[in-house]
């Protein structure tokens, strides 16, 4: 499977390594070049020499997608710091490049309900924490010392 | 008429005034809270403090009952996304959209959000309207009505230069709408004569630029 990862922060980055070592084609787009510092971060070798592609670039410039190689992409993950720039890639993924499978990572939990309603798939970090803690507010989550 | 304005920005702030003016109801939303407080000391209550792209800022802004929501804020993500959810899930009617960066425009058209204003794209054509390269000028393409409207400067031994309308030999799906001469204007009849050095305006389908475009200036090249 081919992943195109747009925003590398602890996210994007971590998504990105796990899916390389998982065997699949891994390709990262983030704005930032200094960006790739975290997928390097605790490897022995650099990301590009273990096989990950990067390009700089806005992640709505078309060319920066096509360079990141969009169009062969299987599955698109939108993980930048905005929630609307997520939303809005994320529908440029699936309707302008019929990309199979596309995931958006959406903080704002209203967002992320009205958008999955229209048949996103968004994954909201703050309403999963949101459950969680109320989860082991109400004891339901054993505690088991120190969390990493 | 009641119009939710996101963004006060320079053309935030302007058209609020200017709706406001011609007794319009509206709300203005600014993200910004050293703008809110600048614009707040004229506009007051009519300006509200927050991000215009969270849905709870929208409805306080009374955005399910907008007949016209306007989204100029300085990210075309952000317009985008009011715009959509103005339209989808507010059920607003008129959305007006501020593209900031012309490249973004088919964006805006891929997600169905129009009309989409790109200032720069607005500056663009009326240098081209100074300045026309191969003397034609697209003034307004209306892509759902698959019509345009362009305007032509007749070359010296054009084709039609020296013919009446009737006998320039437009294809049929084409109409000359105004001659403009010696700087005025008028309607064309059938019988009018065009002439060398006359702009002319007209109206046609889709597709068929290049057969007008060569009775006026003799060449098919197409701007």
């Amino acid at each position: 499977m081919f992943v195109l990862i747009v925003g590398s922060g602890r996210v994007g980055s971590a998504i990105a390594k796990q899916m390389l070592a998982e065997g699949h084609e891994v390709s990262v787009l983030d704005e930032d070049p200094e960006a790739i510092a975290l997928l390097n971060r605790d490897q022995t070798e650099t990301w590009e020499e273990i096989g990950g592609r990067f390009t700089v670039g806005t992640a709505l410039e078309i060319d920066a997608l096509l360079e990141a190689g969009i169009e062969q992409a299987d599955a698109f993950v939108a993980s930048t710091d905005g929630d609307n720039t997520n939303l809005v890639i994320a529908q440029i993924a699936r309707r302008r490049f019929n990309v199979e499978r596309v995931v958006v990572r959406v903080l704002d939990p209203y967002r992320a309900k009205w958008y999955a309603e229209q048949g996103l798939q968004t994954v909201c970090p703050t309403q999963t924490a949101i459950e969680l803690l109320e989860a082991a507010v109400r004891g339901q989550i054993k505690f088991e010392g120190v969390a990493g | 008429m009641y119009v939710v304005i996101v963004g006060a920005g320079k053309v935030g702030w302007n058209l609020a005034r200017e709706l406001i003016q011609k007794n319009h109801e509206v709300t203005l939303v600014e993200s910004d809270s050293q703008r809110y407080a600048v614009v707040e000391e004229e506009l007051e209550h009519r300006v509200q403090y927050g991000d215009g792209t969270e849905l709870w800022v929208l409805e306080r802004a009374g955005i399910e009952r907008a007949d016209l929501v306007i989204a100029v804020t300085g990210d075309d993500e952000d317009n985008i996304l009011i715009s959509q959810v103005a339209r989808e899930k507010y059920g607003v009617d008129r959305i007006v959209a501020r593209c900031n960066n012309p490249r973004n425009l088919q964006h805006f058209e891929l997600l169905g959000i129009k009309p989409a204003v790109s200032a720069t794209d607005l500056i663009l054509r009326l240098i081209e309207h100074e300045v026309p390269k191969y003397g034609l000028v697209h003034l307004l393409d209306l892509p759902q009505e698959r019509l345009e409207i362009i305007e032509l400067e007749v070359s010296q031994g054009a084709p039609g230069a020296g013919k009446k309308v009737r006998e320039l030999g437009l294809p049929d799906g084409s109409l000359v709408i105004s001659i403009l001469r010696d700087g005025a204007g008028f309607v064309p009849a059938g019988e009018s004569v065009v002439q060398a050095g006359d702009e002319v305006l007209v109206v046609l389908d889709v597709g068929l630029e290049a057969r007008v475009t060569e009775r006026f200036t003799g060449h098919s090249e197409a701007a």
